[in-house]
């Protein structure tokens, strides 16, 4: 067990590694970057003194080396003009476009996304396992019928277009204000339980957006591997043995029919945070993905690099759980791993 | 009801009045049971026999009221103890107490009736807390006991053992433990050998009546086999088509089979005591076009040789320093197959059978070891066939499936599936098209199935099929791996005299496996008989059934059970495991790692013995 979790690591580490080349070429890929940009337009506007400025960024930063030197900087595998100093050491590096350090400007949109996202996770799970598990006991009920029709329109209505519609009516039925995920009083203070409280209710419409499509396709696909189990002849042993409906349910179909969704957390963790852009946007809540957008628009590399490997770190972390929480669940893939 | 005043008397176990079963389907109610009525007596076992779509596994699910959710009682009694178990809620509490404690049932599949993520002890001894206050504690303690009552050698590791960890033999024991841990009074036990190895088969059975021995249950045995019910049963009830059509105890019944039906069935299965030549009689006949017999110089040599293959396989190493663990497979295998001759190769599970047969086809390559064929032009091997020869050697060996159900595509007519082979061996469409109508006349079927998808055919229909598919190329060699042992009863007889009678016409050659001794009985010319990848006997057909000399084969053949009452299995006889090579008494004993050599008892009848008996030949 312990030899699984140190390969696993020494894969994560190597996985990593390879997506921060890939990632900070890709983004190297179109001619210019920020600063080069930015000092002609400097210098067609005649400002000399700031064109000084950019070029002493350039230097600061070694853009002035080759690419793959600037990669090596920016991992922290070669001491720059500040000596060791990137992502291995945690300095995630400048936002040339806020002209503060990426840490800062991130900061606590990183943590946001973090809540927004794991309460539409939460939502989706609660709201999607026992509609699933309703709609494939009663097959071909009104009720699964009812859930189904409302499950395809779930997937069929575009996040943003649900968001400004909930936006709309809960600022006018609930007197909800638009936007963001805490009253502007409360922007650049300290948190405390007023803020949190504001947080919490700002919290609502989102999670219901972000979720909802997520929700209508988790309780399509449960309800399809729940039927599948269902005709499975040890849920008849179950039954056999007397075992009471919904503890026979719980214990043998709906456990193997886990199987997949466990598998998925790896994807749906990075989904979350990149699907989540355009809701953002158009809900102008302060998560990493309109600052990713934008940083991607800009070219603002450290900014941009940085968001991408905190999705990718996302990712390699969710497969991790998702392997480790199967090898717990699933006693085959336990006896083959050992 | 008719019969009354001593009711009470011998008031039966189960007693099932006037029962009708019917489904919803889309095309209406279909009644699967027509007024069925049986009973099951205390400390006897009623044989229930028939077809598959007989309504057999209808009424025990009907019994356990664990039907289908689109199937429903629509009339009818089914008394037990007394009580009437039909007009219970199928889960309400009453229904639900009954099931696990005073009613069990077994099913065929021990794998698939396990849950592979819960441990065999939990699943056994759920039964218990269900329907008691035992503790945990308890539970595991009476669980063990369960699992050492029916036979598990090591019932305490055995508790915390996942289900694929097992051999079929024991996960069909544990289902047994399962049912038999509450001491119910009826057992139903639905096909609970038919997908067991043969010696596995005698052993539960074995098993079964020694339980009923002890506990004086009632058995309601569901099988279509014969000589399960010659030596179980002690009443027989035959179903055909939802009705019961005779029924009584199993000496009269077998002996004097009243009814059309049952007397055909009879006459349907392979059975060792039959003539030589003896054909066996369908019980519907199918009209196949059988093309006349090919006149031609017959081949000199034999067409298929195997020379000394062995198969190692590697299983993936449990932790990185650890050594990888090799399975020795197939071992130093030798098989000769004439032309137009049938070759039966015969073993239980692991013996190595499949793979020798995939290594013939070329769909594994062996260590060592040679498969030469020869079609006419000289023996050529096999696995160093160039591209162009192993094209023209696909066409000439060909194979047929175990499982209909697996081996034809759903998305493809049966034109496309008959079409496909003869377009990749470039044969022009129009050509194709009218050798695949021939073809599926060879094999019985009309030309309207054509425009068909398989999922509108039964077993019996997909395997001809199968095996129309398999002659499209016009091949010398039929690779047969278990041809009737995913088919009903009623129809292996259509499908092996297919067989047969098509290898007469075209001059086939087959190579048969099987785990079916009275199959490869009724088809093969010369048998070898395999086990732990060492072909163990060799003989000529009436020579290994008349005289079997390795313990192993004997122990196979002495498993069988058979449909005539006047060759009871021996219960003893069968009990431990026969196909460990260090438990051979001598002159067969082998050491392990030992090859041992085969030695010539008979002409063309070669038996394997160990170092034992070469050092006092010597």
């Amino acid at each position: 067990m312990i030899g699984l979790v140190l390969r696993r690591l020494v894969t994560m580490a190597l996985t990593l590694l390879f997506i921060s080349a890939l990632v900070f070429f890709v983004i190297k890929l179109p001619p210019g970057d920020f600063l080069t940009n930015r000092i002609m337009e400097l210098r067609a506007g005649g400002e000399a003194a700031s064109v000084a400025k950019a070029e002493l960024l350039i230097r600061q930063y070694g853009l002035d080396r080759p690419v793959w030197q600037q990669y090596l900087m920016w991992v922290g595998l070669m001491p720059g003009p500040a000596g060791f100093s990137g992502l291995l050491q945690g300095d995630w590096g400048w936002s040339f476009e806020y002209d503060r350090p990426v840490a800062e400007v991130v900061g606590d949109a990183l943590w946001l996304t973090l809540v927004v996202n794991l309460a539409a996770l939460v939502f989706v799970h609660v709201v999607a396992i026992p509609i699933a598990i309703y709609s494939a006991t009663h097959r071909h009920s009104l009720g699964d019928a009812v859930v189904t029709v409302l499950g395809y329109v779930g997937l069929a209505v575009p996040g943003f277009l649900l968001a400004l519609i909930l936006l709309f009516y809960a600022n006018r039925w609930f007197g909800l204000s638009i936007g963001g995920l805490y009253d502007a009083q409360f922007t650049g203070k300290p948190w405390d339980g007023a803020k949190i409280r504001s947080l919490l209710s700002h919290l609502v419409v989102p999670t219901l957006v972000i979720g909802l499509g997520g929700t209508a396709a988790m309780i399509r696909r449960m309800r399809a591997n729940l039927l599948d189990e269902l005709a499975k002849p040890y849920t008849v042993t179950a039954r056999a043995k007397g075992l009471p409906p919904t503890r026979a349910l719980l214990k043998y179909p709906f456990r193997m029919s886990l199987n997949p969704f466990v598998a998925d957390i790896g994807n749906l963790l990075p989904h979350l945070v990149s699907g989540s852009v355009l809701v953002s946007l158009v809900m102008s809540l302060p998560t990493v993905g309109p600052l990713l957008l934008e940083a991607l628009r800009s070219q603002d590399q450290f900014m941009a690099g940085f968001i991408l490997m905190f999705v990718a770190g996302l990712t390699v972390f969710g497969m991790l759980v998702s392997d480790l929480v199967l090898v717990w669940l699933d006693p085959r893939i336990r006896m083959g791993a050992r | 009801m008719v019969e009354c005043g001593d009711e009470d008397f011998v008031s039966p176990l189960l007693s099932i009045r006037d029962l009708r079963v019917a489904f919803r389907t889309e095309a209406g109610p279909f009644e699967a049971l027509h007024g069925l009525s049986l009973d099951v007596a205390r400390g006897r076992t009623l044989a229930l026999v028939g077809e598959s779509g007989s309504g057999k596994s209808v009424t025990a699910q009907a019994i356990l009221r664990i039907l289908p959710r689109a199937a429903a009682i629509t009339g009818g009694q089914i008394l037990f103890e007394g009580q009437d178990i039909a007009r219970l809620p199928a889960d309400g509490p009453a229904m639900r107490d009954l099931r696990g404690q005073r009613v069990a049932m077994i099913f065929q599949e021990p794998m698939t009736c396990l849950s592979p993520l819960h441990t065999v002890g939990d699943q056994i001894g759920e039964a218990l807390r269900v329907h008691t206050e035992a503790s945990r504690k308890e539970a595991r303690a009476r669980t063990r006991e369960a699992l050492a009552h029916v036979g598990f050698p090591d019932p305490e590791r055995a508790l915390d053992t996942y289900p694929f960890e097992l051999s079929g033999g024991l996960r069909q024991r544990a289902m047994i433990a399962m049912a038999i841990i509450l001491r119910p009074a009826l057992l139903v036990a639905d096909e609970p050998t038919t997908a067991l190895d043969v010696t596995t088969q005698a052993q539960i059975l074995a098993l079964l009546a020694r339980l009923q021995e002890e506990t004086g249950m009632g058995i309601l045995l569901i099988t279509h086999d014969l000589g399960v019910v010659a030596n179980m049963a002690h009443d027989v009830a035959v179903l055909y088509r939802g009705r019961l059509v005779e029924a009584g105890p199993r000496d009269v019944v077998m002996r004097a089979p009243g009814h059309a039906y049952l007397r055909a069935l009879l006459h349907a299965v392979p059975r060792f005591d039959m003539a030589e030549g003896e054909r066996l009689t369908p019980i519907r006949a199918a009209r196949a076009a059988i093309p006349p017999a090919r006149s031609g110089a017959p081949d000199a040599g034999p067409i298929l040789r195997v020379e000394g293959v062995s198969k190692t396989f590697t299983l993936r190493a449990g932790r990185a320093w650890d050594p990888p663990r090799l399975v020795r497979a197939v071992a130093d295998v030798s098989l000769t197959l004439p032309a137009g001759k049938t070759l039966g190769l015969v073993g239980e599970s692991g013996s190595g059978k499949t793979t020798v047969s995939k290594m013939v086809m070329r769909a594994l390559a062996p260590d060592s070891g040679r498969v030469r064929f020869d079609a006419g032009a000289g023996p050529r091997d096999v696995h160093r066939l160039g591209p162009a020869e192993l094209f023209a050697y696909r066409g000439q060996a060909q194979f047929v499936f175990q499982d209909p159900y697996a081996s034809l595509d759903p998305r493809m007519s049966v034109r496309q599936i008959l079409c496909e082979p003869m377009e990749i061996h470039g044969l022009p469409r129009a050509q194709a098209r009218a050798r695949a109508r021939e073809l599926l006349a060879m094999v019985g079927l009309e030309a309207e199935a054509l425009s068909r998808f398989p999922h509108a055919f039964s077993g019996g229909q997909r395997q001809r099929i199968g095996i129309a598919r398999a002659l499209a190329l016009e091949p010398r060699l039929l690779v047969l791996d278990e041809p009737v042992s995913a088919l009903d009863v009623s129809v292996q007889a259509q499908i092996l005299n297919l067989l047969k009678d098509l290898q007469a016409a075209l001059g086939l050659s087959y190579l048969i496996v099987s785990h079916n001794l009275a199959v490869i009985d009724y088809m093969a010319d010369t048998i070898s008989v395999m086990a732990r990848g060492r072909i163990v006997e060799e003989a000529p057909r009436a020579a290994l059934f008349r005289g079997p000399a390795h313990p192993y084969t004997r122990a196979l053949l002495a498993a069988v059970p058979d449909p005539s009452l006047d060759h009871p299995l021996d219960f003893a006889a069968v009990t431990g495991d026969q196909s460990d090579p260090a438990r051979w008494p001598s002159p067969f004993r082998l050491a392990p790692d030992e090859a041992g050599a085969m030695v010539e008892i008979a002409p063309g009848h070669r038996v394997r013995h160990g170092a034992a008996l070469d050092r006092r030949v010597a």
